[in-house]
């Protein structure tokens, strides 16, 4: 399983700070991050550790086995955002 | 040890005042800040501005609040209002360093013949009046045309088509002010169309903005632009995933069975050019451009169009206002600043600082930035050293000035989620300033009165 960013996130990076294994992307000082719409959680490094979700300020993360039904979209969202940057990452090392 | 005392006043409440002061409390053991608000209640645009429908995010400001006041280092002064109340120079001599954070509240124009018409109003205004804003609350807007018409291809373009065009059973479960809801219920309105002068790649919305369409009872159209361009876009976008899905919402939402009563129109690549009527609004001509090979720019054609409508709001953007004893950019609205630095003494964050742009959580990092350059000053000892050391509680007392404290605005808080719980809302509203005053009182004053 993992934890989800719904769509009200603020990009406050509460979240991006407690995490222990640095899955939260932008991180403030990554690329892309001053114009990003929302914050992502890469569901392949979350170890399920419930940090982010206790430090998000406004409770715009969950696990995704929470998520209503009007919100379930945001697991692939965060899966694509994340997929995309680790394309991005590989393509950047090649 | 205790570091030694730096006294701050931070101007405004809103977001990026929050995070400054939360930063400059964590940052420095010895700072002390006192907070001002012209209005009774903390949180500026984060109360003000961000949409009822979106209540989740006005949770900040408690959290906030909660986190700053629990230092026992932290004031608030809401109420007071600088150059009205208390002078910038009056207040400099009561501390170390001051940081504007009072945001870009003015509007900006589209500078075209008829815009002074009745009808032609600024989301700015719109935006503060289905938020309950004491200045802004009784505002009347003539909801009885069919068709509104926004220009600007942001995100407050879409808060107030949602409003517009949310059922009024949807929005009575917010914290949309009772005045706006009863306006709304009986609003004729049945179509919005969001007019840009650029396509949906150079759009603003914000892809959970767009996603959230999905599960509205609102159909969506798409306009100035076709289907087989859209998935151009989307080919071209496919390395910037985030920009894709905007661009891949949008065709999605246009594809969406039609069902509502009311509708939501997207015109791409128009340009307002003028407003036409007697006294009020009857239509808007709009322009139709093509795109520089870019996209950084609208180019005009000779072709145009017009739509008749009664309303039309202005989403083009947030200014700054010239603050008294203060510089200013007029040309972007902003006090000019070097990482948040005005001067020795002198500071700004947020939308006043960089311009209205980003969301909640940019002004973290622009706070971060602006305190930064407030503890170098510190520690370079370019800060004045003496200060008038005279509590500005009781200079402002002694002025007769009415402030609220953190007990008072907790007061008006527990005042207006309880009211809210009765009905079934996260919160309802106080609307006019001498309510909030009113709830601001100690609970025993009420009772005994």
């Amino acid at each position: 399983m993992t934890y989800v960013i719904v769509g009200h996130c603020i990009n406050d990076t509460a979240c991006v700070d407690v995490c222990p294994v640095d899955c939260i992307h932008p991180s403030p000082s990554e690329p892309g991050f001053k114009t990003a719409d929302m914050l992502y959680i890469d569901p392949d490094v979350c170890v399920d550790c419930n940090a982010c979700a206790e430090a998000c300020p406004i409770d715009a993360i969950m696990p995704a086995r929470k998520l209503p039904d009007n919100l379930r979209h945001y697991q692939a969202i965060n899966a694509e955002l994340a997929q995309g940057r680790s394309h991005r990452l590989k393509e950047s090392a090649a | 040890m205790n570091a030694p005392s730096l006294r701050v006043a931070i101007i405004g409440s809103g977001p990026s005042g929050l995070y400054a002061a939360d930063e400059l409390l964590k940052a420095h053991s010895g700072a002390q800040v006192d907070m001002f608000d012209r209005l009774a209640t903390p949180g500026g645009l984060a109360r003000f501005g961000v949409s009822p429908d979106h209540h989740q995010r006005r949770k900040i400001i408690d959290i906030y609040e909660r986190q700053l006041f629990a230092s026992g280092r932290f004031r608030f002064f809401g109420n007071v209002e600088i150059g009205r109340d208390i002078s910038h120079s009056e207040l400099s001599a009561h501390y170390h360093g001051i940081i504007y954070s009072s945001g870009a509240s003015a509007d900006r124009m589209l500078n075209i013949p008829g815009e002074d018409l009745n009808g032609a109003v600024a989301a700015t205004n719109f935006v503060a009046w289905y938020n309950g804003h004491p200045d802004h609350h009784r505002d009347q807007y003539d909801l009885r045309g069919e068709r509104a018409v926004l220009i600007g291809n942001g995100n407050v373009a879409l808060d107030v088509a949602r409003m517009l065009l949310l059922p009024t059973a949807y929005l009575s479960k917010t914290d949309i002010s009772e005045i706006a809801l009863n306006a709304l219920a009986k609003s004729e309105i049945k179509e919005v169309v969001i007019v840009g002068r650029r396509g949906p790649a150079q759009a603003a919305f914000t892809l959970p903005e767009l996603l959230e369409l999905k599960h509205l009872d609102i159909d969506i159209e798409l306009q100035g632009i076709c289907d087989e361009e859209l998935n151009k876009l989307i080919a071209e976008a496919s390395s910037r995933v985030e920009s894709a899905l905007r661009l891949r919402t949008l065709q999605e939402l246009a594809k969406q069975p039609k069902r509502h009563a009311r509708k939501l129109i997207f015109r791409f690549m128009h340009s307002p050019l003028a407003l036409l009527g007697e006294n009020k609004v009857s239509a808007i001509q709009l322009g139709i451009n093509t795109l520089s090979h870019d996209g950084s720019k609208a180019l005009a054609t000779s072709e145009t169009t017009a739509l008749d409508t009664q309303l039309v709001i202005k989403a083009i953007g947030y200014r700054g206002r010239a603050l008294p004893e203060l510089p200013f950019d007029a040309e972007r609205g902003i006090l000019p600043n070097e990482a948040g630095r005005v001067s020795s003494g002198v500071y700004v964050t947020g939308w006043l600082k960089r311009g209205p742009q980003g969301v909640i959580g940019s002004n973290k990092m622009c706070s971060k930035e602006t305190v930064a350059s407030v503890l170098k000053d510190c520690s370079q000892g370019d800060l004045k050293q003496a200060i008038d050391e005279t509590d500005i509680a009781t200079r402002l007392s002694k002025a007769n000035i009415n402030y609220i404290d953190i007990k008072a605005w907790r007061q008006i808080n527990k005042t207006e989620c309880a009211a809210g719980l009765q009905v079934g809302k996260p919160r309802k509203k106080l609307l006019s300033h001498e309510e909030l005053m009113q709830a601001a009182q100690p609970a025993d004053a009420v009772a005994g009165r």
